[in-house]
C-alpha cells in the first residue's frame, strides 16, 4: 500500500489525536483497500446493470452485426396484447407468479414450525438441525436430477410408497397440471427448508425467556404466547425472511429447467427461464433485457410492499 | 451444543421449576417431539440415501419395482461408465468444479475482506455512497445482470472458459457485508495499539485484523465455495463444450444424454454432492452460523 504508510510523528503524544491525524494523512488508503473489489463490482455489477438498460433499447441480436436502436419498442412489444413476445413473456410471468404464490406460504410456515419444535434443549438437537439443513448445501442440479428419479411416475419411490399407503400410485408428477406445481413446490421445500429454519431458530433463541414467563403469569396459553410473544419477537427477522423467500421463489429456474423442462407445454416455464432462453439461446438480447427489467420492477415493488406491510403492523400492534 | 449461539438463554423450565417440573405430560411431549423430528429427519435424509444406494446398482436394478434399499448386486459400473465417458466427462467436470470454486472463493475472501476493512474502520469521503451502492445491489435481482454480463464475458473472450464462472460471480455484495459486520465487532483498541507502534494500515490489517477474523473468513470462504460449486443457470449458458463444464451444468448434459439411466444419473449426483456434504458434515458450525448471521441484517 504505497503512500499509505502513516508518518508516526505524533506517536509520543497521547491517545486518540494521533490516530485521527494518521487517518487524515492517508487519503488514498481506503481506496487502495477498496480497489480490487470495486473493480469487480464496477465491471460485473454496476456496468452491466446500465448496459442492460442500453441493450433493452435496441434490437440486439448477438449473432447479427447490426443492433439498431429501437427506443422503447422492446417494452412496448411486451405490453402489446397479441404480439408473440408478449404472450410468451406473460405466460412465463404467470408461471413465476403461480410458483411464488404456491411456494412462499409453505417456505415461511414449515420452517417456522420446525424451528419452534427445535427451540428447546433436548438430546440430538444439533443432529436434527444438521439433517434438515443438509439438502440446502446441495445444488439445484443435484436436487432436480435426484427428484426426477424419485418422482418418476412408473418406477419412482414417491408413487411406490403412495401406493403402499393405499393412495393413487400413478400420479404423473412431472408432466401434468396441477401435479407439476405440487412437485416443484414440494421439492423446493425439501431443498431449502433448512435455510429459513436456521434463521428462525437463531431469532427464536434471542427472544428473552422472561417475556414468555410474564405471558404465562398473565395466564396466556400456548397460542396466545405465540401470537403475543413469539411473532412480535420474530418481526424484524420475518421481514428479511419474507422478502428473501419471495425473491428466491420469483427467481426459480433450475427446478423447472431440469424437472419439467418448463412443461407440460409452457406451464412451468418461469420468467427467469424465458429470459435466459430468449436472450442466451435465441440471442434476442434486447427483448430479454427488457423482460428482465420488467421482472425486476415487479420484484422491487413486491419487496417494498412486504416491507411496508411489516412496518405498518409494527406500529399498530403494540 | 457447540453450535448454538450463546448460552444466555436457559429454557423457561429451568428458570421456574416450581411451575413446570418434568411431569408425565412433559415427558409425553418430549417423546412426541422426538418421534415427529425423527419422522421428518427420515423424509429429509432418505432421498440422499437412496441416491447413494442407486449409484451402486446395475442399470436394471435402478429401475426395478418395488425399489430396493440394498443393491441386488453391488457394482461400480455406473461410476466407471460416467468417469470414463468422452461425451460426458464427469471426472473433468469434477476438476473444473473444484478449480472454479476454490479460485472463486479465494478471490471473494481477499477482495471482500480488503473492501470491508475501510468501510468498517476508516472515515473518508464517499464512504457512505460506496457502501450504500454495494448494499443496494443485495436487493437487485441477479437476473438483470445475466444478459449484459454474457456480452461482457464474451467481449473479454471468456465465453466457454472456466474464467467465466470464476471472476464475474466474485462481485457479489454479500461477502463485503458479512466481513464489514465482523470487523465492526473487533475492538478498535487492538489495532490502534499496533498503529501507534508505527504499523501502517495494511500491516495492521494483515497482522491484527486477519488473524482475529479467521472464523468469519472461513465462513465466507465456505459459503463462496458452496455457492460457486452449486451455481447452475450461469454455467449452463456460458459453458457449452463438455470439457469445460462444471458439475451442475454437466449433470444437465448427463440428464439429456441418459434420460432414464438412473444408475448413471445418481452416480453423477453423488459425485456432485459428496464434496459439499462432506464439507458440511466437517464444518457444519461455520456454515450454519454463517447462514444465521445472514439474517441479522433484517
Amino acid at each position: 500500500m504505497t503512500g499509505a504508510s502513516p508518518v508516526n510523528a505524533g506517536v509520543l503524544s497521547k491517545g486518540r489525536a494521533p490516530a485521527r491525524r494518521l487517518r487524515e494523512n492517508a487519503k488514498a488508503t481506503p481506496w487502495l483497500f477498496l480497489a480490487p473489489y470495486l473493480t469487480l463490482f464496477g465491471g460485473f455489477v454496476v456496468f452491466p446493470a446500465i448496459l442492460g438498460l442500453w441493450i433493452s433499447l435496441h434490437r440486439w441480436d448477438y449473432t447479427l452485426p447490426l443492433k439498431p436502436f429501437v427506443g422503447l419498442d422492446n417494452y412496448i412489444g411486451l405490453f402489446t396484447p397479441g404480439s408473440t413476445t408478449s404472450s410468451i413473456f406473460w405466460q412465463a410471468m404467470r408461471a413465476t407468479g403461480i410458483f411464488t404464490v404456491a411456494s412462499v406460504p409453505f417456505l415461511l410456515a414449515v420452517p417456522l414450525a420446525v424451528a419452534l419444535i427445535m427451540n428447546a434443549k433436548f438430546p440430538g438437537r444439533n443432529f436434527f438441525r444438521a439433517i434438515y439443513f443438509a439438502p440446502y448445501v446441495l445444488g439445484v442440479a443435484v436436487v432436480a436430477v435426484l427428484w426426477r428419479y424419485l418422482l418418476d411416475n412408473n418406477i419412482g419411490l414417491v408413487n411406490y410408497y403412495l401406493g403402499q399407503l393405499g393412495l393413487p400410485s400413478d400420479t404423473t408428477w412431472l408432466t401434468s397440471v396441477p401435479w407439476v406445481w405440487v412437485a416443484l413446490v414440494g421439492v423446493t421445500v425439501w431443498w431449502t427448508l433448512g435455510f429459513n429454519a436456521v434463521i428462525y431458530l437463531a431469532a427464536l433463541q434471542d427472544i428473552s425467556p422472561e417475556l414468555y414467563e410474564a405471558a404465562r403469569v398473565d395466564g396466556a396459553g400456548r397460542w396466545s404466547q405465540f401470537v403475543n410473544v413469539t411473532l412480535p419477537g420474530l418481526r424484524p427477522i420475518l421481514t428479511f425472511i419474507t422478502i428473501n423467500t419471495f425473491i428466491a421463489s420469483a427467481n426459480m429456474f433450475g427446478q423447472s429447467y431440469l424437472l419439467t423442462q418448463g412443461g407440460p407445454g409452457r406451464e412451468t416455464r418461469t420468467a427467469i427461464y424465458q429470459i435466459a432462453e430468449t436472450g442466451l439461446r435465441n440471442f434476442q438480447m434486447g427483448s430479454a433485457a427488457a423482460m428482465s427489467y420488467i421482472l425486476t420492477l415487479f420484484l422491487i415493488g413486491l419487496s417494498i410492499l412486504v416491507f411496508w406491510l411489516f412496518r405498518e403492523r409494527k406500529g399498530s400492534s403494540r | 451444543m457447540t453450535a448454538t449461539k450463546t448460552p444466555t438463554t436457559p429454557t423457561p423450565a429451568r428458570v421456574i421449576p416450581e411451575h413446570r417440573r418434568p411431569s408425565t405430560a412433559a415427558r409425553v411431549k418430549s417423546a412426541v417431539r422426538l418421534v415427529a423430528l425423527s419422522l421428518l429427519a427420515l423424509v429429509f435424509i432418505s432421498p440422499l440415501v437412496f441416491m447413494l444406494v442407486t449409484s451402486f446398482k446395475t442399470r436394471a436394478d435402478a429401475t426395478s419395482v418395488p425399489p430396493s434399499w440394498i443393491p441386488k448386486e453391488f457394482t461400480l459400473q455406473a461410476y466407471e461408465a460416467i468417469l470414463g465417458s468422452v461425451s460426458t466427462p464427469v471426472f473433468t467436470w469434477f476438476l473444473n468444479s473444484i478449480t472454479a470454486a476454490v479460485l472463486n472463493s479465494i478471490i471473494v475472501v481477499i477482495t471482500a475482506s480488503l473492501a470491508a476493512y475501510p468501510l468498517a474502520r476508516m472515515n473518508f469521503r464517499g464512504k457512505n455512497i460506496v457502501f450504500g451502492a454495494i448494499i443496494a445491489t443485495l436487493l437487485v435481482p441477479p437476473v438483470i445482470l445475466v444478459i449484459p454480463n454474457y456480452l461482457i464475458v464474451s467481449e473479454l473472450g471468456w465465453l466457454n472458459s472456466l474464467v467465466a464462472v470464476i471472476v464475474p460471480t466474485a462481485a457479489g455484495a454479500f461477502g463485503v457485508f458479512l466481513m464489514r459486520q465482523f470487523f465492526l465487532s473487533i475492538p478498535v483498541e487492538l489495532e490502534e495499539a499496533a498503529r501507534l507502534d508505527g504499523a501502517n494500515r495494511f500491516t495492521t490489517f494483515v497482522r491484527i485484523i486477519v488473524p482475529l477474523a479467521k472464523p468469519a473468513l472461513a465462513t465466507l470462504a465456505l459459503l463462496a465455495f458452496l455457492t460457486n460449486w452449486n451455481d447452475f443457470l450461469w454455467p449452463v449458458y456460458v459453458l457449452f463444450s463438455p470439457d469445460v463444464q462444471t458439475l451442475p451444468a454437466g449433470l444437465s448434459t448427463l440428464q439429456s444424454a441418459n434420460a432414464v439411466r438412473y444408475d448413471l444419473l445418481m452416480a453423477g449426483a453423488v459425485i456432485a454432492s459428496a464434496p459439499v456434504l462432506l464439507l458440511f458434515v466437517a464444518l457444519q458450525r461455520f456454515i450454519v452460523e454463517g447462514v444465521s448471521q445472514s439474517g441479522i441484517k433484517g
